[in-house]
Order: C-alpha cells, then structure tokens, then sequence
C-alpha cells in the first residue's frame, strides 16, 4: 500500500466525483425546484455520449464533439420538455416516475434502432491519450482533463447560481416555488431553463465518459442510480450537496474496491477475503447512504423552508 | 360493426385452411428451433450466431442432405425463464428436429432439462458450461462451439510458454469470470500475483487498474466479455499501460467488439480455437462470403454456428435425408464428418469437441482494418477438462 497508490485512488475518486456531480446537479435542480422526478435523466448522459461519438467520427474534432454533445442535450432537453414533461409538473411523483421510466425504456430502444446493438467507438483525443506525470505518479491525461473540466462547470455554476439574477431566482424556487411565482416570475419558463441546463451538464458527463466507457445502449442506467444515491446523501435542490455528496460517493465507491479486499486480507484468510471483498465493497456507498439518512435524514446540505 | 363480422369470419375460415395446408407441407421439412440473444447489449453476439448459421444453411443449397429447412428464429433476450418457455414450445408445439444456439450459459443449464428429457437433439453454437460437459453429459447434446473453460486454458498454457512469472488476473464476480480464471491456473505453471474479482457491469476500472500498476506483474489476464472489455481496454491503455505490460484474454476482444474499439486494441492477446485468418480453404469461402453479405468482418461467434450448419448438413446427407431415424442422426453427428472452418475437429465422448487452442493479436489485416492474426497453437487436439466425469 503505497503512497502512490493512495494518491492514485484519490484521483480516481475525485474523477468519478466530479462526472457524478455533473449528472447530480442537473437532477437536484429539477428535483428540488420544479419537484419533478426524472427518471430519464440518465437516458440524456446516453444521448450525450452517442451524440459526442457521433460528431467526433464524423468531424474529427473532439472539442467539437464535447460541445456540440453538450448544447444538443441542451435543446433535447427544452423540447422534451415543452413536448410533454411539463404537463408531469403537477402531476404525482407516481406518475412522473412511471412517464419518465418509459422514456428511459423507448430511449434504450430508440438508441438501438439508430446506432445498432453493438456499441460504438469514440476515442480521446490524441494529445490526453496517455500518462501524465503528477508528483511521480502516472496518471491518465484524460482522466485529468476530466477533473479539471469538472472543476470549472462546478465553478461556473456556482457563480450562476450565486452571483446572477437567474441564480437568485432557481435559489428562490428551490426554497418556495409558490412565492417565486407570486412574485410575478414566469415560473414555466424558468422551469424550462433549469430542466434544460440539468440536461446539458447530463449530455456533457455522457460527452466526456464516452472515451473511458463503452458507448452503449442502456449505459445511463447504472449512473443513475448512483446520482440518486448523491442527490439523496447532498440533499434535494442542493448544488453545493450534489457537490460534496458526489466527491463523497466518488472516494467511498473507489477507495472501498480497493482498500476493503486489501484489508480483508490482512484480517481473514484470503480465500474468504476474495469471496467477501467485492461484495462488501460495492454496497459501501449504500451502507453510506443508510448511515447518512439515519442521522441527517434531510441530507448533508438541506435546502431550508421548502414549500 | 355487425356487418363486418360476417368477412371476419370468412377471412379467419380462410386463414385457418392456410394454416392447415401449410402446417401439412411443413412436415415434409426439417425443423431447426434456433434461439439466440438477440436484443439487449449482448445482441450482436446472437445476431452474428444467426447470421453464420444462415450463411452455412446457404453454402449447403438452403437445405440439410438435399432435405427442406424451416428455421424457427427466437430470441431469449438473456431470460432463462423465457428461453425454458421457448424451448418448450419447440419441442411442443413446432416440434422440431434440432434445437440450435444458445448464446450465454446461464440460459443452457436452464434449458439443458427440458432438451435432456424430451431427447431433444441439441446443437450448441457458443455457450458450453461445464457441468453439460461432465456429470450431466447427455448423448443429444452436440457442442460444435467449445467447452467455457477450454480457450482460457489456452491462453494459460501461453502464459507458461511465454515465460511469465507473475501474472495478474481480473474478471467479473460470478460463474462465467471464476470459470475462466480457473481455466487460466490450470495451465499456467507461474506465480498469481493478484486475482480480483470486479462487479458484474462495472463500468470503471481506475482502481483496479491502479491497483494492478502497484502489483508490476509481467503480464495481466482478463476476462471481460462485451461492454466490459471495452471499458477496461479503453482504461487500461489510457493509464499508459497497454504495450507495456502484455493483455491476455478471452472473450473479450474479439469480433462483437473490436468494431468499437478499433486501434485502441492494438496488441491485445486473446485465446481461441479459431481465427479469421486460417488459410484452409473452407475458412477462406467463410470468411469472403460473410464479409461480403454482412458487411463486416465475421466473429467467432459466426464462425461457430457456420459450422453448426455445415455438420447438420453432412450428417443428414450421410443418412440419405432419412432425419426421422433420430438414433441415426445423432450417431452421424458424432461422427462429425465435415471440413470445420477451424481445421481439424472431433467430437468428445461428452458431445464437446477436440480442436486445437491457438493465441490471437489484435492487428491489422491485409486491408488496414482492426482484426486477429494468428500468433501460436498452444494446446494441439485439446480436449475439455470435465470429460472424466461425464458417465457415458
């Protein structure tokens, strides 16, 4: 157990942090302000990757193909919405689980039916394609670009958030929806924006895993299970939570593959160390979640007053 | 509404005298239930199943020994329950002469009783657990693809040959990924110096893979089959691993997903019994016609049930078309007198086959394009290791 393999762990944390922040913020926003379930948000993280791999075969352009993914989800997200999901708005959560669970399975076979069964290339650019060299570490480029991309979305939100006028009013709307829109604000469309926005920072994580995972139909599904997991342990219509909630689950789910069978090993005999280990190290980050609930059942950073 | 019930009732008196004539004429065929997985992610391995064994119905005149062919095609969606329900209507209601396919193991142990008890003649073109190929062997059971355990075993056999001390091994936690780690360590004589078992679909393998970089192993064995050996692939190459440190695998860079991987691949070993580039002359027809019907180049899995095909129909032609006689055609189907595209091949007591294991690069081929290229025969006339315990 080296210094350099913790160090190396902490990255692949913070990595995986930072993709799971950029699908939690988008579902925390239209969870915590608009109160709306949306199952489908892990359909747009596969739009996001088909579409990326899509122009980055075709133009040969990365950045291209990182943006135009992002902005493409963008306006997916603002017509599904116009096309029906508002309607959802008021209806029971029930309902909008079922509706959106529905998109995600014609999502799926849509996928299927455009880009085939089998999954498709895309690949990192060449200058990130290789090992870069942190305090003696060799560490994936790409990987990096992906932190240091994440940080900056994480940024630019929080000066969105915080320091603009639409910032005031999704804070506002996360607080007390029914006084925002006394207030005279055009509730619909800001609930357009914020569906929209969440949409395009899911389009951009599934942009930017494309070249680490396998482009495939169906991929959004088990990322969305562990953005629940975030949402739930930040804290509904929280940014700063889904923030820290998703480094959080990013350390525990990496460090616990690692360090629990190492340490099985040194505790039991290692026969039952690698029968145990990965099972126990995949349920960490639920075991976490339980943990959490029981002592702050609103969440790490609960949004306060929500009416 | 009442006046259109009077037509409705001619035309269905209608359908059902069809249905009775062609159900008289379909009897004079023979009947081939053919279930693969053909939806869901693994679909492009049941789909190149399909594809190969229709091609190989196609190279035989679009019959088996001059008799008509009628292929019932079903997909099982990877639900041993719904493949149990398929199964039995084959037997059943359509009655057919063969049941052929099967893509993942867990759907043939579900389907193995059904076909054991109704004697069932059963072609498997890819999956072949272990315990069909020791103590419940049956005598109509035919496996023309390969024993789960035998390609690993292949690969471990290079691992010796290579001269590898320590050897790090990876594959997913359940039966498939323990079964093909146990297959490596029974030919590799070195030293294991990890062997981790991942979440089934893990899609990140960052930890492992750091993990694996701190172990400094000669050599690295993996078994991830479909959107898993993409991602790890991809990862592995990305830590600025790959061509330093030697990849083994089986079935997971192979031709369901080298198209999604293309140069990324490049130099990743992988075990198997057969390769795209076998010069015998049945290969090369193989080969040529897939790639020209289908347009892109055919996998294992293709190559497999192509020879499924061709062996219905040399043992049917041997019997004079006479498939009724079930005895005789499952006694001509052992004698597995056909050209195999893999070369030489030769049925087991158990109804696995004896067939040489070769290693495979990933490299490019005479066009330029991502495939195999035939490195070494590691294990010559390789039968499985559970034969011992099939009672037959």
């Amino acid at each position: 157990m080296t210094l350099n393999l913790v160090l190396g762990q902490a990255l692949n944390g913070l990595q995986f942090g930072i993709l799971l922040f950029l699908m939690a913020a988008g579902l925390t926003l239209v969870f915590g302000i608009m109160s709306f379930v949306n199952l489908a948000h892990g359909s747009l993280y596969m739009f996001g990757a088909y579409f990326a791999a899509t122009v980055a075969s075709h133009s040969g352009s990365f950045v291209l193909a990182i943006f135009s993914a992002m902005v493409l989800i963008f306006l997916l997200g603002a017509a599904i919405d116009r096309a029906g999901l508002s309607i959802l708005h008021r209806r029971s959560h029930l309902d909008q689980v079922l509706a959106t669970f529905g998109l995600v399975l014609f999502s799926n076979e849509l996928v299927r039916v455009v880009w085939g069964n089998a999954p498709i290339y895309m690949d990192a650019p060449d200058y990130l394609s290789d090992a870069v060299n942190i305090f003696g570490l060799n560490y994936p480029a790409y990987r990096f670009a992906i932190i240091v991309a994440g940080l900056l979305v994480a940024l630019g939100l929080y000066l969105l958030i915080e320091r603009t006028r639409i910032g005031m009013l999704i804070r506002a709307g996360a607080s007390n929806r029914t006084m925002v829109s006394a207030l005279g604000v055009n509730i619909a469309w800001l609930n357009r924006f914020v569906f929209a926005l969440g949409a395009g920072l899911a389009g951009l994580a599934g942009a930017l895993v494309g070249p680490i995972l396998s482009v495939e139909p169906g991929m959004g599904e088990p990322v969305l299970i562990l953005t629940l997991v975030v949402i739930v342990i930040g804290g509904i219509g929280s940014i700063r939570g889904a923030f820290f909630g998703a480094i959080v689950v990013g350390l525990v789910d990496t460090m616990g593959r690692v360090f629990v069978p190492i340490w099985l090993r040194a505790t039991f005999d290692p026969a039952m160390a690698t029968a145990i280990g990965p099972a126990l190290a995949s349920m960490l980050v639920y075991l976490l979640m339980a943990v959490i609930l029981a002592f702050k059942p609103e969440g790490l950073f609960p949004v306060r007053a929500r009416g | 509404m009442k006046k259109t019930f009077p037509m409705i009732r001619s035309a269905s008196g209608a359908l059902l005298i069809a249905a009775l004539t062609w159900g008289g004429a379909a009897s004079a065929q023979f009947k081939v239930g053919f279930m693969a997985t053909l939806s869901g992610p693994a679909a492009a391995l049941g789909q190149d199943m399909y594809d190969g064994f229709m091609l190989g119905l196609e190279h035989s005149g679009g019959k088996f020994g001059g008799v008509d062919v009628e292929v019932i095609r079903e997909d099982d969606q990877l639900k041993p329950d719904l493949a149990v329900q398929t199964v039995n209507r084959f037997i059943e209601r359509d009655q057919v002469d063969v049941v052929a396919g099967v893509t993942f193991s867990n759907v043939m142990m579900a389907i193995a009783k059904p076909l054991a008890d109704s004697n069932t003649i059963f072609m498997g073109t890819n999956a072949g657990p272990a315990p069909l190929a020791g103590e419940r062997c049956a005598p109509n059971f035919f496996f023309v693809s390969y024993q789960n355990d035998q390609q690993a075993e292949g690969v471990g056999k290079y691992a010796t040959n290579q001269g590898f001390k320590n050897v790090y091994l990876m594959a997913p936690n359940y039966q498939a990924g323990k079964d093909a780690v146990g297959g490596f360590k029974r030919y590799y004589k070195g030293n294991v110096v990890g062997e981790v078992y991942t979440r089934v679909n893990q899609p990140d393998y960052s930890a492992e893979i750091a993990q694996l970089q701190a172990a400094n192993p000669d050599a690295v064995y993996v078994f991830y089959p479909g959107g898993m050996g993409i991602n790890f692939i991809k990862q592995f190459r990305q830590a600025g691993l790959l061509g330093k440190i030697p990849l083994l695998s089986v079935s997971s860079f192979d031709g369901s997903t080298l198209p999604a991987l293309k140069e990324t691949a490049l130099g990743a070993i992988s075990g198997s019994f057969w390769g795209v580039d076998f010069d015998n002359p049945v290969n090369q027809k193989f080969v040529t016609a897939f790639e020209a019907k289908y347009g892109r180049i055919p996998s294992q899995y293709a190559a497999q049930s192509y020879d499924g095909a061709m062996l219905l129909n040399s043992a049917i032609k041997k019997i004079g078309g006479q498939y009724k006689d079930k005895n005789a055609l499952m006694a001509a189907l052992r004698a597995a007198e056909f050209d195999s595209v893999r070369g030489d091949f030769k049925f087991n007591k158990n109804g696995f086959p004896i067939h040489d294991m070769y290693v495979f690069e990933v490299a490019p081929d005479a066009k330029g394009r991502v495939s195999h290229k035939t490195l070494q025969k590691t294990l010559p006339a390789h039968p499985d290791s559970y034969v011992g315990q099939c009672p037959l």
